[in-house]
């Protein structure tokens, strides 16, 4: 089902053409006049215009209707012309298979040709045709070709093998053929070899477990053999060949490595990297006191160097590999450290790669031409890069401890330009060095304070905040700095708002005679004007410590914070082995293990690095410990949230008089509603690209954020608060579910669009069951068949829950009803607008694209009535922001009648009450992923000319509200 | 394997595009023109895209983006160095790589990428083997095909194909024969703003134009090979020969190739040719700032430094450049802020300056960034690292060819910061 893949580039088929002299616009009377000339009895004439239409093909344009007459030209003694009319084939069998069988003929005649060239390209034609039907027919030619005398025909048709196998494995499977390929391995044609060990990899790629590539020492010691004679390309595919091998001990892996060793000098960058990725492999077998092993490690290096030479992209690549190798060994590149230094008009891509290396391999030996290099760096241009730069300072400072003096210095200069990201930036790594190393650099606190005004982003002044927090008793006006931030409280960004209230519990601690207005001030802050519950917990615990015990709260504020990791971006080990043995690969360059991303790698093999064998188990694990410093286990900060956790279990009774309207548990049972449902709502896996270097170790949000240890109460409301009920009319009045609102069919897909297939359809939900409601016509001349569908990932993971049942073939004019049960286990991604769909249709005749929105109503699901006490708790608790408010107008219905109308599509009145002549309905609405949406509903009593409603919506989600209100409207006006 | 490719030119139209397994609509390619819109530059459109599918790899070579397409995990340096291949085919064929040529050619570059790769494999990316299967088009052929009819394909199965020398087709004859090899090197180098180098690397080729009868068999020895620690050969060369003697054995291909690269980067080996004597200064509230530039040969063996070359990109507050240069010619465009003087030949008796005033904008603070000052260069006759030929010869053949090498120096990205 390759072709639904490509379902998702195809967003708006917005083709771009360029005019050239050759290709003026598709006009009717041009195809006709080609036509004309590809029936020619010159033979030029004919060349003429099959060239013509080639020309139309390669921009994209369709030429299809001009098969059969292309098709006819096939039967010639030139070869050029044949050529052509292959290329034309390949293009276009598939949407005329009935057609391509006629050329079958010549293939199966040409495959006898004396001249192999002729041989070789009817077989390799003919593989192209990814036609089912010609498959058949290509089973004996392709059987003589593997067997061919010459062996450029025998490696055109190992090739042939692969792309059969991509049509149609079952046959291929049955008809032998693998075996034949392995047979290949042997052939004396180092070019066979190497495409049958090409094609048997592709296949494997499919067939994960089926040890396809039997590698043992005799066929290892073949390869090896073909590995110096056949071409570059061979090279590659051989190399990475070996590399899946696992030598059965250090001697038989030594040799291997003599032997791929030469093909570092090879000029091809890829071969270069396939060979390191052989290299990097097996050398971990090898004994570390080898002389042999310390030979290796030499020779890697001048290559590495060398592609950082080449052209950009290359370099980018081999840079993301470099970065995996210096973290498995950076003793291999340790010396090398200028040539990872930044010219000016490298592509960014390239410089922030290097720059990550720079940081690894930065040690005491080196720090001051790191240094000297980053500030450089800093007065560049790209703040992007300027900002990564003062970053990286931060990050040698906390790596070489002798370096730190200098690189504070260093920061202290930057400050001194007062360029205002470089600033921000340099406090915030500044923070990082104070934690590294307490008590050591506070002098420079001055300094920083005088840049406060200029701090703008949430990162920076949070890390200024904590700094005169931690300092308080320094700083002799930190009260004063504190209070200037607590101004403007409520318009700090959260991170901001936590570390100042933090800072202040601190400042208290430590000055508790002068500061406890202040603290006061912030506890209620937090406490009674936020709506954040993170914010509110931690101010309600910072509470009760005080009041309770303030020698505990002084351990707990004050304790001495864990120390932070010098490295905190390393690889997790496992997976850096395993992308080690990805060296050269797209893993290698997202830093991503295979099975994340690649797709059609139906199951992918874990590759493990081998281990040694000889020396005992546990010598070998100490050995691969030291290795390099990157195998040490980091020291990783507990979360403080960890300890937050412990605390809530704790039964404590409110401390003052301030009671929350609600009771913790409740509040967390709401909270829990935004945990999974936002996450794959706002699930976005656009961002794969480049490893994030710009960890600076985070501490700053530590505290208060969301304890691992959350009950997860949802729907299980306590019993609290009885009184709150009263708000509620118990009697709201809700009758029996009248059955959805469905749209009528709307077009899709016209058919002029479609090569005469026309859709139109709408969506229903019926008794939990979502279907999409198809009409497929046939508007051509031909009879359709074959009829698939699939839709691209959406934002609630609709899927078709079977296939499309178009059982009999649909002939000219008919029309024909389909309903298609969806599911919502798809896939997820988040599309614009939320409720897009993109789906790909298929017929015998091509591949068609459309895309539809559908009402969000399909998702709200049946037990989607909240309890009450929830309702009001969850109301309350979703930021006002986050409402939206709607008038629906024209409306004739009584509130009763409305949410009747509503329950039939999912939307649950919760209580109803009427205020002053207004009606006003509660109602709740769950989405497929777990989403609540809540609203409000007012509607007029009494006046039945009186036709406005309004309607406010709250939502975690708030980007759902408007599509929420659409639903209301479309059911109520229907 | 590579699935498609994909011709993009300057304005983002896509203007050729080839499919070796099922086809792939062009609207993949709206994810490489949304990474082109992001990029500031056209050169940082990153290499490797991702899209729910596929993946995008491109190179921008010609002003022309090359965008295949994968679907599997591929090595993306095997597609990259494709692509390069693509390009060096297509410059081969038609002398230009441009979206002129290619045009004019669609139907020779259709023939040839289907030569290139078969279901994504590479199948013949030698060029000698290329012009064996589709002649390249020349004027004449043109018109003698149109006359007698014949083909720009050939018929027989090109004899370098499958044999233990790819590279070079038999039957090869010429009444002149010569073989000429140009030493080029590129200095590569960051000097801070005192004067010292940071680094600085040496980048060298061995360029080879070898028009031999028959089956001549080489031999290339050096006066001082240690120089070449690191570097990367044709296939054609021997590499047993090399680690044992230091000396490259090699059957040459015919025409045009490169021989061997090599990567000299131990820093006491590579002499600084030139200096630049800078002062950059602005004062803080003048909306003048002063500019200076010097040039002077360093360490260029009595060679002449030819074809001089200062460029730097001005800080953004900067409006117009009013200079003098003592020689040469220079230009500031206010758009890009880019300063570029041709000077040409450096005279070690009367050291070519630039020298006079900038403005800034009225109200721009005095610029943060400093102007990095990138210089070209070039130096007849000489290897910079030292790197000398010692003789050629030939076995295998009984004629006398005619031997030549020549020597070149030439900056790379050389780079003075100020």
């Amino acid at each position: 089902m390759e072709w639904a893949s490509q379902l998702c580039e195809n967003r708006g088929l917005g083709s771009k053409m360029t005019d050239s002299k050759y290709f003026t616009t598709t006009k009717k009377g041009e195809i006709f006049e080609l036509k004309a000339e590809l029936n020619s009895d010159k033979k030029e004439k004919k060349k003429e215009a099959v060239k013509k239409v080639i020309a139309s093909m390669t921009v994209g344009k369709d030429v299809s209707a001009l098969f059969p007459d292309v098709v006819n030209c096939m039967q010639t003694d030139n070869l050029e012309l044949k050529k052509l009319v292959y290329l034309y084939l390949m293009n276009y069998a598939k949407s005329q298979p009935d057609m391509a069988i006629m050329a079958v003929n010549t293939f199966v005649k040409d495959c006898e040709d004396p001249n192999p060239l002729i041989r070789a390209l009817a077989v390799r034609t003919m593989g192209c045709i990814r036609v089912d039907k010609i498959t058949e027919y290509l089973c004996e030619p392709l059987r003589k070709c593997l067997k061919d005398e010459d062996p450029y025909v025998r490696k055109t048709a190992a090739v042939c093998v692969a792309k059969l196998h991509d049509i149609n494995a079952q046959l291929v499977e049955d008809q032998g053929f693998l075996d034949t390929l392995k047979d290949l391995i042997s052939d004396s044609n180092p070019m066979v070899v190497a495409n049958a060990v090409a094609a048997l990899s592709e296949i494997a790629e499919s067939h994960p477990n089926s040890n396809l590539l039997d590698l043992n020492p005799q066929t290892i010691n073949k390869l090896l053999t073909a590995l110096n004679e056949c071409t570059e390309w061979g090279q590659i595919f051989i190399l990475d060949c070996l590399a899946n091998y696992m030598p059965r001990d250090d001697r038989e892996s030594q040799s291997i490595c003599e032997r791929v060793t030469p093909r570092l000098s090879h000029a091809n960058s890829a071969v270069v990297l396939s060979a390191v990725k052989v290299l990097m492999k097996f050398m971990e077998m090898l004994p570390k006191d080898l002389d042999y092993y310390g030979t290796l490690l030499k020779k890697l290096a001048p290559p590495l160097v060398t592609l950082l030479s080449a052209e950009p992209e290359l370099q980018y690549v081999a840079l993301r590999n470099i970065n995996l190798i210096v973290q498995k060994r950076p003793e291999i590149l340790k010396h090398e450290m200028k040539v990872f230094f930044v010219k000016y008009n490298d592509p960014i891509y390239v410089k922030l790669e290097k720059l990550d290396i720079m940081i690894r391999l930065a040690s005491q030996a080196n720090i001051a031409q790191v240094l000297a290099e980053l500030k450089e760096y800093a007065t560049e241009v790209d703040v992007d890069f300027v900002r990564k730069a003062v970053r990286a300072i931060g990050r040698c400072a906390i790596k070489v401890e002798q370096s730190a003096e200098r690189c504070v210095s260093t920061l202290l200069d930057l400050i001194q330009t007062k360029v205002n990201y470089v600033v921000q930036e340099a406090i915030v790594v500044i923070k990082d060095i104070f934690r590294k190393y307490p008590n050591k650099y506070e002098s420079v606190i001055a300094t920083l304070c005088e840049n406060l005004d200029s701090l703008d982003e949430p990162e920076a002044r949070a890390a200024m905040i904590w700094i005169v927090g931690e300092y308080a008793e320094r700083i002799d006006n930190a009260d004063e700095l504190l209070e200037s931030f607590l101004e403007g409280f409520h318009d700090e960004s959260t991170q901001v708002q936590l570390q100042l209230l933090t800072a202040i519990v601190k400042l208290f601690l430590k000055k508790p005679t002068e500061t406890q207005e202040l603290v006061q001030q912030v506890l209620s802050l937090a406490t009674q004007d936020s709506d954040n519950p993170d914010l509110r917990d931690r101010g309600y615990i910072y509470w009760r410590l005080l009041s309770t015990d303030p020698v505990a709260a002084k351990e707990v504020v004050l304790a001495e914070k864990p120390l932070i990791s010098e490295e905190t971006d390393l690889i997790e080990p496992t997976l850096l082995e395993e992308l080690i043995c990805h060296i050269g690969t797209l893993a290698s360059v997202y830093h991503k293990p295979p099975s994340a991303f690649v797709e059609g790698s139906r199951g992918v093999q874990h590759k493990r690095i081998p281990a040694r064998a000889g020396s005992g188990e546990s010598a070998e694990s100490s050995d691969v410990g030291q290795s390099g410093p990157s195998e040490a286990p980091p020291a990783v900060i507990p979360s403080q949230g960890d300890l937050l956790g412990d605390l809530l279990n704790l039964d404590l009774a409110p401390p003052t008089a301030t009671v929350p309207s609600v009771q913790p548990s409740m509040q967390m049972g709401a909270m829990d509603l935004l945990g999974g449902g936002l996450d794959s709502l706002m699930g976005d896996e656009s961002d794969t690209l480049g490893g994030d270097i710009g960890g600076s170790p985070s501490m700053g949000a530590g505290l208060g954020v969301a304890p691992a240890a959350m009950p997860t109460a949802l729907g299980i409301a306590p019993a609290v608060g009885g009184g709150l009920g009263d708000l509620f009319d118990l009697g709201g009045g809700v009758g029996m579910p009248t059955g959805s609102y469905v749209a009528p069919k709307t077009v899709w897909l016209p058919a002029m669009k479609a090569k005469g297939l026309e859709i139109s359809g709408t969506f229903a939900r019926r008794g939990g069951i979502i279907q999409m409601d198809l009409t497929l016509t046939n508007k051509a001349m031909s009879v359709m068949t074959d009829f698939a569908i699939q839709f691209n990932r959406n934002s609630f993971g609709l899927a078709p829950a079977g296939p499309l049942q178009v059982l009999t073939p649909l002939s000219p004019n008919q029309t024909i009803d389909v309903s298609l049960p969806l599911s919502t286990s798809g896939p997820v991604m988040k599309m614009e607008p939320l409720n897009n769909l993109q789906v790909a249709v298929k017929n015998n005749i091509d591949v068609f694209y459309f895309s539809c929105q559908y009402p969000l109503s399909l998702i709200f699901v049946e037990d989607g009535k909240m309890e009450r006490q929830v309702f009001l708790a969850t109301w309350k608790d979703i930021p006002n922001d986050n409402e939206a408010q709607f008038q629906i107008k024209d409306i004739h219905l009584n509130s009763d009648a409305a949410s009747n109308k509503l329950q039939g599509s999912n939307i649950f009145t919760i209580a109803k009450r009427t205020v002053e002549g207004q009606d006003m309905l509660y109602q709740s609405v769950k989405l497929t992923n777990g989403i609540w949406v809540l609203a409000e509903m007012r509607i007029q009593t009494g006046n039945p000319n009186y036709t406005e409603m309004e309607l406010s919506i709250k939502c975690r989600a708030p980007e759902v509200c408007q599509f929420v209100f659409l639903c209301y409207e479309l059911v109520l006006k229907n | 394997m590579i699935h498609s490719l994909f011709l993009v030119n300057a304005s983002g139209d896509i203007f050729l595009e080839k499919h070796w397994k099922s086809v792939v609509s062009r609207s993949v390619c709206d994810y490489f023109f949304e990474a082109l819109e992001r990029a500031t530059e056209p050169e940082n459109v990153p290499p490797v895209i991702p899209t729910p599918h596929h993946f995008l790899i491109n190179v921008l070579r010609h002003r022309i983006y090359f965008v295949a397409v994968i679907q599997s995990e591929v090595p993306p340096l095997f597609v990259i160095e494709f692509l390069h291949r693509v390009v060096d085919t297509f410059q081969d064929y038609f002398g230009v790589c441009s979206e002129a040529a290619i045009k004019d050619n669609v139907v020779v570059v259709y023939e040839l990428l289907e030569e290139m790769l078969d279901n994504g494999f590479p199948l013949a990316t030698e060029s000698n083997i290329l012009k064996e299967l589709i002649k390249p088009p020349t004027i004449l052929r043109t018109v003698v095909n149109t006359i007698t009819g014949s083909t720009n394909v050939g018929e027989q199965l090109p004899t370098g194909q499958l044999s233990v020398v790819p590279w070079r087709r038999t039957g090869v004859k010429y009444t002149n024969n010569e073989a000429y090899f140009d030493v080029v090197e590129e200095i590569d180098a960051i000097i801070d703003k005192s004067g010292s180098t940071i680094t600085a690397e040496i980048q060298g080729v061995i360029d080879a134009c070898v028009k031999l009868t028959g089956m001549p068999d080489l031999t290339l020895s050096f006066m001082n090979p240690r120089l070449l620690d690191d570097v990367s050969f044709h296939p054609c060369v021997r590499f047993k020969r090399w680690e044992a003697e230091r000396i490259l054995s090699f059957i040459p291909p015919d025409g045009n190739f490169r021989l061997l690269s090599y990567h000299v980067s131990s820093q006491n080996l590579v002499a600084i040719p030139v200096y630049v004597k800078h002062n950059i200064s602005f004062r803080e509230g003048s909306s003048q700032g002063r500019f200076e530039l010097t040039l002077g040969p360093k360490q260029t063996m009595g060679k002449a430094v030819e074809s001089v070359l200062v460029s730097s990109q001005l800080p953004r507050g900067v409006l117009n450049a009013n200079l003098s240069p003592s020689q040469g010619t220079y230009t500031f465009d206010p758009v890009t802020k880019l300063l570029s003087w041709d000077v040409g030949k450096i005279n070690p008796q009367k050291l070519p300056s630039l020298k006079g005033s900038v403005s800034l904008q009225t109200g721009a603070s005095k610029p943060d960034e400093n102007p990095t000052i990138n210089i070209q260069f070039k130096i007849q006759q000489l290897a910079i690292s030292g790197l000398k030929v010692n003789r050629l010869d030939m076995y295998g053949e009984k004629y006398k060819p005619f031997k030549g090498i020549k020597y070149m120096t030439k900056a790379g990205k050389f780079q003075v910061r100020t």
